[in-house]
């Protein structure tokens, strides 16, 4: 039988290392003029069928091993709507793996 | 009048807040964002700068510094409150005003003199400004594009809450004279309450004709104005 190596049922003792990826993107109802340019040049480019560029921000959060995935989810909800994003005018996305 | 600048790491206009305060007659010192206290002060200037290296969001981090937690306490309590440029943006992302300043449309940086219409007088901010007058300040940044969603724009408006905006020379409000594409030429507002304020040009640069304005100085003659009327109702 092959060795199950997946987290859940990982045949050896390993800690693995848990990361939360955060991803803000601008709202939809506020100027986003660093994706409008991006897409106009792409456009220049030759790229056909582009309707939409959205440039938004990409965070990583390195969590201790053994992290409650419950709580941690949780405390960066939490961290997201305080610091990591601006709610007036950014959505985010989290996950946690 | 005692006025509290705040100083942040990377704040540049601190200096130039103290300046314009105490060229005006009254007594202006440096807070550092460090203190939890404000001590004995009438007025706190949030300055202008790139606080924090402007890292994550303009004014995100400041927000969290130690002061913050006591201009958030004295504005509670009624006490005024001016941000100006990435001060404006700190006070943003302290929730003391609504809305929030992104990247000016043409995403470039603009440092040059705007012209300002005042919209209305009914505020400590602006209650001095002589009637019709337009405002020749400097502006200098990159992300000092007003947004706010429509209801809260709408608030704004009913409140009375925009004091100042982005006009040409005879004070029309056009798209032309708009640096940034903020919404309704907006270059400045005030809270609900009135006692905390904030605006992306900068009045503290044009404060003597040596400089080639001083009509910032009628901002500070109102806070001034506000100051003293406080301290006479205080004292009857």
């Amino acid at each position: 039988m092959p060795l199950d190596f997946s987290r859940e049922n990982h045949p050896f003792p390993i800690t693995f290392r848990m990361k939360a990826k955060i991803i803000i993107t601008p709202k939809k109802a506020v100027l986003d003029p660093q994706g409008k340019t991006v897409q106009t040049a792409l456009e220049h480019m030759g790229y056909t069928g582009v309707t939409g560029v959205h440039i938004g921000k990409y965070i990583e959060i390195d969590l201790a091993p053994g992290t409650d995935k419950a709580a941690a989810t949780k405390a960066i909800n939490d961290a997201a709507h305080k610091l990591l994003s601006n709610p007036v005018i950014e959505d985010y996305k989290l996950e946690i793996e | 009048m005692n006025f509290s600048v705040l100083q942040f790491p990377a704040s540049n206009c601190d200096q130039d807040a103290v300046h314009a305060v105490r060229l005006l007659g009254h007594s202006a010192r440096l807070v550092w964002h460090k203190d939890a206290s404000l001590g004995d002060t009438d007025c706190v200037i949030v300055p202008g700068g790139f606080s924090y290296g402007d890292y994550l969001r303009c004014g995100a981090i400041a927000r969290f510094s130690p002061v913050m937690q006591a201009v958030k306490q004295f504005a509670d309590n009624g006490g005024l409150v001016l941000g100006i440029c990435n001060g404006f943006q700190v006070l943003t992302e302290a929730g003391l005003l609504p809305g929030a300043l992104i990247r000016n449309r043409d995403l470039q940086f603009h440092c040059e003199n705007i012209f300002l219409k005042t919209a209305t007088n009914d505020s400590p901010f602006t209650s001095q400004i002589p009637s019709g007058k337009i405002l020749r300040v400097p502006i200098a940044h990159g992300e000092g594009c007003y947004f706010a969603d429509e209801e809260t724009l709408a608030k704004l408006k009913a409140n009375n809450q925009i004091l100042w905006q982005y006009c040409d020379a005879s004070g029309n409000l056009t798209d032309t004279a708009n640096p940034n594409g903020a919404l309704q030429n907006i270059a400045g507002i005030c809270n609900e309450k009135r006692n905390v304020a904030g605006l992306m040009p900068h009045p503290e640069r044009a404060c003597e004709s040596l400089l080639g304005s001083d009509d910032g100085k009628w901002i500070f003659e109102s806070l001034f104005a506000a100051l003293k009327n406080k301290t006479v109702a205080q004292a009857a």
